[in-house]
């Protein structure tokens, strides 16, 4: 009997008997799943779904998108880390693979660990040559089972898609009243939805259940998941955004980063309107191009309003010319690069950390910019706040560098926080009174000894405090002038500035070995799951290891203490130039030999396993036991 | 020092407006620009506008892209901030001031090179947004400040200092300007001040993108016979549809002039432009008819100049984006932050 001669509900089992292989895995709370899906075809929020209700059963969970650049009919994929003990990284591997892709078949089959299990469509059957001995195969007649029950082609897809999840909650044990909860959230304003949806679902719990093979792998209730919220860095940096006081933000489309700024103007529609008047409290411009985004956020900022914009490497290219302008003229601004793989249009839908280089020095001449590396949305949503502030006290360009796995990907991270006593920071700006009091005003003079200069706003004062802004040199007191004195000194103490700036930004974060060692590692962003991951499983092999996550660039003084008190220290990061060390090379005149290299770059996050593999490879180079 | 101030002695008898100023109180520095330059003029005509509306100086926002036409902002208006940008990209600076502080004025002052050229598109996008501003182009067909290069504006034939002609079409700002839907489209001649001054005061006064074409001759490069952008072409082929004055409104209305050659236009800000028509068959409120008129005298090799259309209903990019009446810059902590509580409930709903 094949799976086409079966009808839904009453079918044969169709595991294949022929590969039923030696010890299938088992595991409880501690296992990668892995959809493979046709992007377009609904299976985003079924995956969702799938992730949300182990949540809700107290597990975290880490998902990524792997998606293409594209809308619909190419493969996308959704990877959903399981782990009761909370490594929200990418572990590499996967335990159960959800093949819905014929496409990529091949490549996904072959990616499940021994003994490891495949779930797939056996409306039609396979060839024996595409099946693996040596993993459990499941196969369950979706297509079928939805073309007898629905006769609407999108809801045949769509259905199919909340059948699979039922089925996998009956496999894995998952708790089929969170689902239900999930799904009745969702369609509360379109209840006509509900009761399909849940149908489906049961169904396909249902025909797992009386007909598929149990399985080792299991999702056990938790409280592993405390008050943490889950949430995408993009959303929680728009977030940021509000309660920072963003008032304008002009953006140009580009993946990853556009889901911020209509995040921006959702939340503001929401928390930012006049209550008396019904207007706005905050202006949205989606400009032609990049370098008007830029220009914009460049005259809100200098005429005294917070500003921002968002933005990937194609368009931190075309803002350079700017942002030069705003580090001379000395502009408050905020961009936050949520960061794609380069260079050119490069790998748009994928994940890197390649821009440092490029937003570090932006523009031509001498620049040197602040970056702030947040490492999940918690930091996206605090960094994106303190880099309004810090761009004010600074006045100067700010950078948030962001990167896809963190912005597009939904993450368990810790309640977005904000204190009642926080206050902006709005820098110096010398006020009408001060001016009025004959307040000595000299627009690029260094008063207070830390590199910054006072500014005042347009329309402040009649007669005093008015300045013209330019990108070619002055003096001290905005005079055009091209005295290599007057240049000099002005590019001297922006240098001052820069240094004052190492003190304002985020601390790195240590974290220790439990056991004394010289081995350490520096890493940021979004490493930081797989980083901790790493550690803890090098140092279970005997290994042990201190980490430094660094969090702003320049580098304070503590960073340069940890590179000196270790050796060898390694540099983890996801580019293919380590340029987070030459940043660290450069800011501290360090040897390069000093600092080691582990570089991920094929456009997915990194994973514990390479960082643990680059570490063993090097101890067992240097002749150490591994 | 490679700047000069201007010495700030004011004779006694020196006129004042309703503010007290006198036109002293609104230069700047003493410019650098070549003597003659047009774009002296245009200076001395934003001077003289700005002083006779009675509008303080420092409410004011000058702003420019990067040229000859561009340094001007520091030799008006000393008591304004200025901002000198980058080349071509005033317009999207302007935009982000004006939307920092919708209370002041916006003047921005670029070129033909700044603004049919490298920044044309910004010059087009600001203008479908209906940013409030006064947009005046100092337009002399040709690259002053690097020695004379053609721009993007001057004619097909016109020859330059060195004798080569020029064989790339022009962007002609004002016909550009219409078909992008400037609600106040004008064009001057930097040597007609009595024209200029009132186009230039109707602009500020004009809620919206506000586009002046300032045709300025450039004495050092282009400003010989051959030329299609000096003095001699200009007056020779000059064709002035209209005269304006601007009316205070709070001025008593008088009709001076006989029906049909006097028309009253009022304008956003209470004030009225009194246009004085030159030209009966021309209407300044027929986009499509500015646009035919413009052609057909453009082909004749004739410089139509005036007020070419005006839609004084216009609204300003902040009616579209329905900002509030405050400018945004001067919002307090407590307009603007939603507050922890606001943020314990979002992230409840996120668990």
């Amino acid at each position: 009997m094949t799976a086409e001669d079966a009808s839904p509900g009453v079918a044969m089992p169709v595991t294949d008997a022929r590969t039923v292989p030696a010890a299938p895995l088992e595991a409880v709370n501690d296992f990668v799943v892995k959809f493979a899906n046709v992007n377009g075809s609904g299976s985003a929020s079924a995956n969702e779904l799938f992730a949300r209700a182990i949540l809700r059963m107290g597990v975290p969970v880490g998902p990524r998108n792997i998606f293409p650049s594209n809308i619909q009919g190419l493969p996308t994929w959704y990877e959903v880390r399981i782990s009761g003990a909370g490594h929200l990284g990418r572990r590499g591997g996967v335990d159960l693979m959800v093949a819905m892709n014929p496409q990529t078949w091949d490549d996904d089959i072959a990616e499940v660990d021994v003994g490891g299990y495949l779930f797939y469509d056996s409306t039609r059957p396979l060839a024996a040559t595409k099946m693996r001995s040596d993993i459990t195969m499941i196969g369950m007649p979706l297509t079928e089972i939805c073309n007898s029950t629905w006769a609407d082609p999108r809801q045949r897809q769509l259905f199919k898609n909340i059948l699979y999840v039922g089925a996998l909650a009956a496999l894995l044990r998952i708790d089929m009243g969170a689902i239900e909860t999930l799904i009745a959230e969702q369609y509360k304003s379109k209840p006509r939805l509900l009761e399909p949806n849940v149908q489906a679902l049961r169904m396909g719990y249902v025909y797992a259940r009386d007909h598929l093979p149990a399985i080792g792998l299991s999702v056990r209730r938790s409280n592993a998941v405390g008050d943490r919220i889950f949430i995408d860095g993009n959303r929680a940096a728009a977030l940021g955004c509000v309660y920072g006081g963003a008032t304008v933000c002009a953006w140009y489309p580009i993946t990853p980063s556009s889901s911020l700024a209509e995040s921006f103007q959702n939340y503001c529609h929401k928390l930012r309107i006049d209550p008396a008047s019904g207007r706005r409290r905050y202006a949205v411009v989606q400009a032609e191009d990049e370098i008007a985004s830029i220009g914009i956020v460049a005259g809100a900022g200098w005429n005294g309003a917070r500003a921002f914009t968002a933005t990937s490497g194609p368009g931190i290219s075309l803002m350079s010319e700017i942002i030069g302008l705003a580090y001379f003229a000395e502009i408050p601004m905020t961009i936050i690069d949520v960061q794609r793989g380069g260079p050119s249009t490069g790998m748009p839908t994928r994940t890197q950390q390649a821009d440092l280089v490029a937003c570090a020095y932006a523009s031509h001449g001498d620049t040197r910019h602040v970056l702030l590396f947040p490492e999940d949305p918690h930091e996206c949503f605090e960094f994106a706040a303190s880099a309004l502030d810090l761009a004010d006290r600074l006045q100067t360009p700010v950078f948030v560098m962001s990167d896809l796995d963190i912005a597009m990907n939904q993450r368990l991270c810790a309640p977005l926080a904000w204190s009642e006593t926080n206050r902006y920071d709005r820098g110096k700006v010398m006020s009408f009174e001060q001016l009025e009091a004959g307040t000595d005003f000299g627009r690029y003079k260094d008063v207070d000894g830390d590199g910054i200069p006072w500014r005042t706003l347009p329309g402040t004062h009649p007669t005093r405090g008015s300045y013209f802004t330019r990108g070619t040199s002055r003096d001290a007191y905005a005079r055009y002038s091209e005295r290599g004195r007057d240049y000099v000194d002005n590019m001297e103490r922006l240098l001052r500035k820069f240094d004052t700036a190492r003190s304002l930004v985020p601390p790195p974060v240590p974290n220790a070995s439990h056991r004394p060692t010289t081995w350490g590692a520096i890493y940021f962003g979004s490493t930081a799951p797989a980083m901790r991951e790493a550690v803890e499983s090098l140092e279970q092999a005997g290994l042990a290891m201190d980490i430094l996550r660094v969090r702003a660039f320049p580098f304070s003084g503590a960073v340069r203490e940890f590179i000196e008190s270790h050796g060898p220290v390694f540099v983890v990061e996801q580019n293919r130039d380590a340029q987070l060390r030459s940043l660290l090379v450069d800011d501290f005149g360090l040897d390069p030999a000093r600092l080691v290299p582990i570089l991920h770059f094929d456009g997915t996050p990194i994973t514990a396993r390479f960082i643990v593999g680059a570490v063993r490879a090097y101890a067992h180079e240097a002749g150490m036991p591994t | 020092m490679t700047w000069i101030a201007k010495p700030r002695l004011h004779h006694p008898t020196l006129a004042r407006n309703a503010l007290g100023y006198t036109r002293r109180d609104y230069e700047g520095k003493v410019s650098t620009l070549c003597a003659g330059c047009g774009h002296d003029s245009i200076s001395a005509a934003i001077v003289q506008a700005f002083w006779l509306m009675d509008i303080a100086p420092h409410r004011v926002a000058k702003l420019s892209g990067i040229g000859c036409s561009s340094k001007t902002p520091d030799y008006f208006l000393g008591p304004a901030h200025g901002f000198n940008t980058v080349h071509g990209r005033m317009p999207s600076v302007l935009t982000g001031a004006n939307l920092a502080n919708r209370s002041l004025i916006y003047l921005g002052v670029s070129g033909d090179g700044d603004s049919a050229s490298i920044g044309l598109g910004q010059f087009a996008h600001a203008i479908r947004r209906g940013v409030d501003m006064t947009y005046i182009v100092e337009n002399n067909g040709v690259y002053g400040l690097t020695k004379g290069q053609f721009s993007a504006t001057a004619d097909p034939g016109s020859v330059s200092k060195k004798g080569v002609a020029n064989t790339d079409g022009p962007l002609d700002l004002v016909g550009l300007a219409l078909l992008l839907g400037a609600s106040f489209v004008a064009r001057g001649f930097a040597g007609d001040k009595a024209q200029l001054v009132p186009l230039v005061q109707a602009a500020i006064s004009h809620k919206g993108s506000a586009i002046i074409d300032v045709i300025s001759p450039c004495i050092a490069f282009n400003n010989h016979a051959g030329s299609t952008k000096s003095y001699d072409y200009v007056r020779e082929h000059n064709e002035a549809v209209n005269q304006l004055d601007l009316v205070p409104s709070r001025n008593e209305i008088t009709v001076d002039y006989a029906a049909g050659e006097t028309v009253e236009l009022a304008q956003h800000d209470g004030t009225f432009l009194r246009l004085h028509k030159l030209r009966e068959d021309y209407d300044p409120h027929d986009r499509i008819g500015a646009m035919n008129y413009l052609h057909e005298h453009q082909a004749r090799g004739e410089v139509v100049t005036g007020l070419l259309y005006v839609d004084t209903a216009a609204q300003d990019l902040h009616a579209g984006l329905e900002t509030v009446e405050t400018p945004l810059n001067l919002l307090s902590e407590a307009e603007l932050c939603p507050g922890a509580a606001v943020l314990e409930h979002i992230n409840s709903s996120l668990r």
